[in-house]
C-alpha cells in the first residue's frame, strides 16, 4: 500500500463546480465590559466575505493583522461559529446535508505556531494518528508512519519523540502530516511558514508544492508575505478590515494592483535594490480598529483617491472591464458610482 | 577618529544543563555614523551580540572572551555607575516587542523623561519638554496629548515610535535595534524603517540593525554582516552583499527571499538545519548544508578572504568563480 492509497477517489461534486464556495460570510465578536458584562461594541472581524476555490487551485489570502484572514480560515473549518453566510463544500452546504465532522474530514488546517498546535504529551506518531482514530479510518498508525516518511521525517527516528525534541521546521512537517492523515481535499495553511527561518521556509514550500501535485490538493494559503503568496498561489485575495477588496489571478494582480489599498500593500514590500531604496511610505499611520470600522469603503480614511461617495456607499466587488477574472471593490472602477474620477479605467 | 565600535575575537559561551557556544571568535568594526545590518537566522548569535554590547547577559552563566570597545570604552570592564551611564546614554536599544519593553504603568512621557533626568540631570519640567520634542521627531500626531498616554492606548506602530523616541532621547552614539519591525504590519514596517533612516541622518549616530529579513537590511543599512552559527561568514557593503554575495550561505539566503522567483519553479532551498552549538566549531559550520563543500571544509576552520577593504568572506572556495545556478 502506497501513500497515495489514503486519498479517496470520491468527488460527488464533480470537476465542473468549485470545491469550496463561501458567500456572505460574517463574524462579529462582541466586546463586553462594565459590571454587567454587556456587549458594548463589536469587532467586525469578517463582514460579507465571498469567494470560490476550484479543485486543485491555490488561493492566497493576504492582508495586515486584524483584516480577518485568520478568522476567515477558522470559519471555513468551523473552528469559529459564523454569524451569517453559507459555506458549500463539494456541492453540499454546511449545516444542511454536510455535518461539521464531514467538513473537517475534507478540509484540514495547518496553523502558524507549530509548537502550540501539538499536544506536548503525545508522541509525534500519536498526534498524526489521532484524527484518523477519531474518524474511524483504517490503520491509523500505519497511515501516520507512511505520512511521516512522506514529509521527510524518518518514522524510525521520530515516531516516538515528543514535540519539544523537534525543531520548528520539523514540527511544521508533523503538522502537515497530521493534516494529510485525514485524506483531506482542501488544506487551509494559516501563516504556516511564517514562523520558520528563511532557509527552512523554502524547504517546506517545496514540500507543499510536491504534496499538492501528488495528492491533488487544493490549498487556501494565508500569509502576510507577498513573495511567498505569489510563489505558491494561482489567485490572490486581498482583505482589508474584514472585507475583500480585490481578488485576481496572480499574474494579473502582480502586473496591476487595481485597488488603492492593494497598491499600497505592494509598494510597502522591500525594494531589494540598494541603489533604488524606498523613499516614501505608501501609507501613513496604522490600520484602523475593526471595532467601529469606517463607513462606506473601509479604506477611505487612508485612501488618497477618496471622495464623498467613498464615505457614503459600500463599493461592490466586480470584475474589471478588460479582465472579468480580476475583481475589485472600489468606486473608481464603477462609472455609475458617482466618484468624480470613476470610469477612467484605473488609478492615476 | 576613534572607531565607534571595535569588537575583537569575541566569544560568548553559556553554561548550564547544556553548554551553548553562542558566539565564536567574532571581530567587527564600525566607523562613526555607520549603519550596519546583522543578518542571520534564529540562533545565529545576532541578538546575543547586541546583548553582550549592552552588558545584558546573565553574568553567572555566561563566559565572555575577547574585547568590545565602543568609542574607545572597554565595555567588558564597566561596572556599577559607569555601566548605568553607558547603557541608555552612550548606547541604547530598540526591542522587537515595544509592548513588552515599555512599562505598562507609566505614561510614555514619564518614561522618556525619566531616562533624560537620569542621564542628563535635567529637572522634571525640562525633561518632559525633551520628551515632547522627541515624540514630535518620531512623527507622533498630536504629541502633546500622546505624552500622557499609557502604552496600551497606542497602536503597535505608535508604540514602536515611542520606543525609538525613548532610545534616542539621550542622543546615544550607537543605537542597537533588535528586529524592531518584525512584529509590525508591512505598511507600518516601511514607515518605521524610513523614520529610522531619517533620524539616523539627523542625529548622525551609528546603528546596528539586527534582522532576519534581507529586504529590510537593504532598506536600512549601508553595510551588512551575515552571521551563521555564532560567526560572521560574510561582510561588505549592502551593494556587495546583494549583487556579489560570495558565501554559499548568503547566496542561499538571497534565493530563499523569493524575490522575483517564477511560480512553480523548484526553490533552491538550503537543506538541513543550523547546527546545535554545543561545542566550539573546529571546521566550517555551514559545510554539512553546503552544496559546494569539499572534504577540507569539514576538517579545518575556513580561511577568511578579504577581496577588498572591509570586505571578507569566510569560505575556502570564496576565490573560485561562482558556477551558474
Amino acid at each position: 500500500m502506497s501513500v497515495t492509497d489514503v486519498i479517496p477517489a470520491a468527488d460527488p461534486g464533480g470537476p465542473a463546480q468549485p470545491l469550496i464556495t463561501v458567500s456572505g460570510l460574517r463574524k462579529y465578536f462582541p466586546v463586553r465590559g462594565g459590571i454587567l458584562g454587556r456587549t458594548q461594541a463589536q469587532v467586525q472581524a469578517v463582514d460579507g466575505v465571498s469567494f470560490a476555490v476550484a479543485e486543485g487551485e491555490t488561493l492566497g489570502i493576504v492582508g495586515e493583522s486584524g483584516c480577518g484572514k485568520s478568522t476567515t480560515a477558522k470559519l471555513l473549518i468551523g473552528l469559529t461559529e459564523r454569524d451569517a453566510g453559507e459555506i458549500v463544500f463539494d456541492g453540499e452546504a454546511l449545516g444542511e446535508r454536510l455535518s461539521l465532522k464531514d467538513l473537517r474530514r475534507g478540509v484540514q488546517m495547518v496553523f502558524q505556531d507549530s509548537y502550540a498546535t501539538l499536544n506536548p504529551r503525545m508522541t509525534i506518531e500519536a498526534s498524526v494518528a489521532f484524527g484518523a482514530h477519531v474518524q474511524g479510518l483504517d490503520d491509523p498508525e500505519g497511515r501516520a508512519r507512511r505520512l511521516m516518511d512522506r514529509v521527510g521525517l524518518d518514522p524510525a527516528r521520530f515516531a516516538h519523540r515528543y514535540p519539544h525534541e523537534l525543531s520548528g521546521g520539523q514540527r511544521q512537517r508533523v503538522n502537515i502530516a497530521r493534516a494529510l492523515a485525514m485524506s483531506p481535499r482542501v488544506v487551509v495553511l494559516d501563516e504556516a511558514v511564517s514562523a520558520l527561518d528563511k532557509s527552512v521556509e523554502a524547504q517546506v514550500l517545496n514540500l507543499l508544492s510536491d504534496l499538492r501535485a501528488e495528492f491533488g490538493l487544493t490549498y487556501i494559503f494565508i500569509s502576510h508575505d507577498l513573495n511567498v503568496v505569489r510563489y505558491i498561489s494561482d489567485r490572490i485575495l486581498v482583505m482589508y478590515l474584514g472585507e475583500v477588496v480585490e481578488i485576481a489571478p496572480v499574474d494579473s494582480i502582480w502586473e496591476e494592483q487595481a485597488h488603492p489599498y492593494t497598491r499600497s500593500l505592494f509598494s510597502a514590500m522591500p525594494s531589494m535594490d540598494p541603489d533604488n531604496r524606498t523613499e516614501k511610505p505608501p501609507l501613513a499611520g496604522d490600520p484602523p480598529n475593526p471595532i467601529n470600522p469606517p463607513s462606506g469603503c473601509r479604506f477611505h480614511t487612508r485612501c488618497r483617491f477618496a471622495s464623498a461617495v467613498c464615505k457614503a456607499a459600500v463599493p461592490k466587488l466586480a470584475g474589471l472591464d478588460r479582465n472579468a477574472a480580476h475583481m475589485v471593490a472600489c468606486h473608481l472602477y464603477d462609472p455609475a458610482s458617482g466618484h468624480p474620477d470613476a470610469g477612467q479605467g484605473g488609478l492615476a | 577618529m576613534t572607531k565607534l565600535l571595535d569588537i575583537q575575537n569575541l566569544s560568548v559561551k553559556f553554561s548550564g544543563k547544556r553548554n551553548v557556544h553562542a558566539i565564536n571568535d567574532v571581530s567587527l568594526a564600525m566607523e562613526q555614523g555607520e549603519t550596519l545590518a546583522l543578518l542571520g537566522e534564529s540562533g545565529s548569535g545576532k541578538s546575543v551580540t547586541l546583548k553582550a554590547l549592552l552588558g545584558l547577559l546573565p553574568p553567572k552563566r555566561t563566559r565572555i572572551d575577547g574585547s568590545m570597545r565602543v568609542n574607545g570604552t572597554d565595555v567588558l570592564s564597566l561596572r556599577g555607575k559607569a555601566l548605568r551611564k553607558y547603557r541608555g546614554g552612550e548606547v541604547s536599544m530598540v526591542f522587537q516587542e515595544p509592548a513588552l519593553a515599555l512599562d505598562p504603568v507609566y505614561t510614555v512621557g514619564h518614561q522618556i523623561a525619566e531616562s533624560v533626568m537620569r542621564h542628563k540631570g535635567l529637572d522634571k519640567a525640562n525633561a518632559m519638554s525633551v520628551a515632547l520634542d522627541m515624540l514630535d521627531r518620531v512623527r507622533i500626531p498630536s504629541a502633546n496629548r500622546r505624552l500622557h498616554s499609557y502604552p496600551h492606548e497606542l497602536s503597535g506602530g505608535m508604540r514602536q515610535r515611542v520606543m525609538i523616541a525613548l532610545a534616542l532621547a539621550c542622543r546615544p552614539r550607537l543605537l542597537l535595534a533588535d528586529e524592531p519591525t518584525t512584529a509590525l504590519d508591512a505598511t507600518v514596517q516601511i514607515q518605521i524603517l524610513l523614520l529610522l533612516r531619517e533620524l539616523q541622518k539627523e542625529f548622525g549616530m551609528g546603528v546596528i540593525f539586527v534582522t532576519h529579513d534581507i529586504g529590510v537590511a537593504v532598506e536600512i543599512s549601508e553595510r551588512v554582516a551575515v552571521m551563521y552559527a555564532g560567526q560572521i561568514v560574510e561582510e561588505g557593503t549592502t551593494r556587495e552583499i546583494i549583487n556579489d554575495a560570495r558565501h554559499p550561505y548568503t547566496r542561499g539566503l538571497l534565493a530563499a527571499n523569493l524575490h522575483d522567483v517564477a511560480r512553480g519553479t523548484r526553490l533552491n532551498a538550503i537543506p538541513g538545519a543550523p547546527p546545535a552549538l554545543d561545542s566550539a566549531p573546529g571546521a566550517c559550520s555551514f559545510a554539512p548544508r553546503c552544496p559546494i563543500a569539499l572534504p577540507a571544509c569539514r576538517a579545518v576552520l575556513p580561511p577568511v578572504f578579504a577581496p577588498g577593504p572591509r570586505r571578507r568572506v569566510a569560505c575556502l572556495r570564496a576565490t573560485e568563480p561562482i558556477a551558474a545556478e
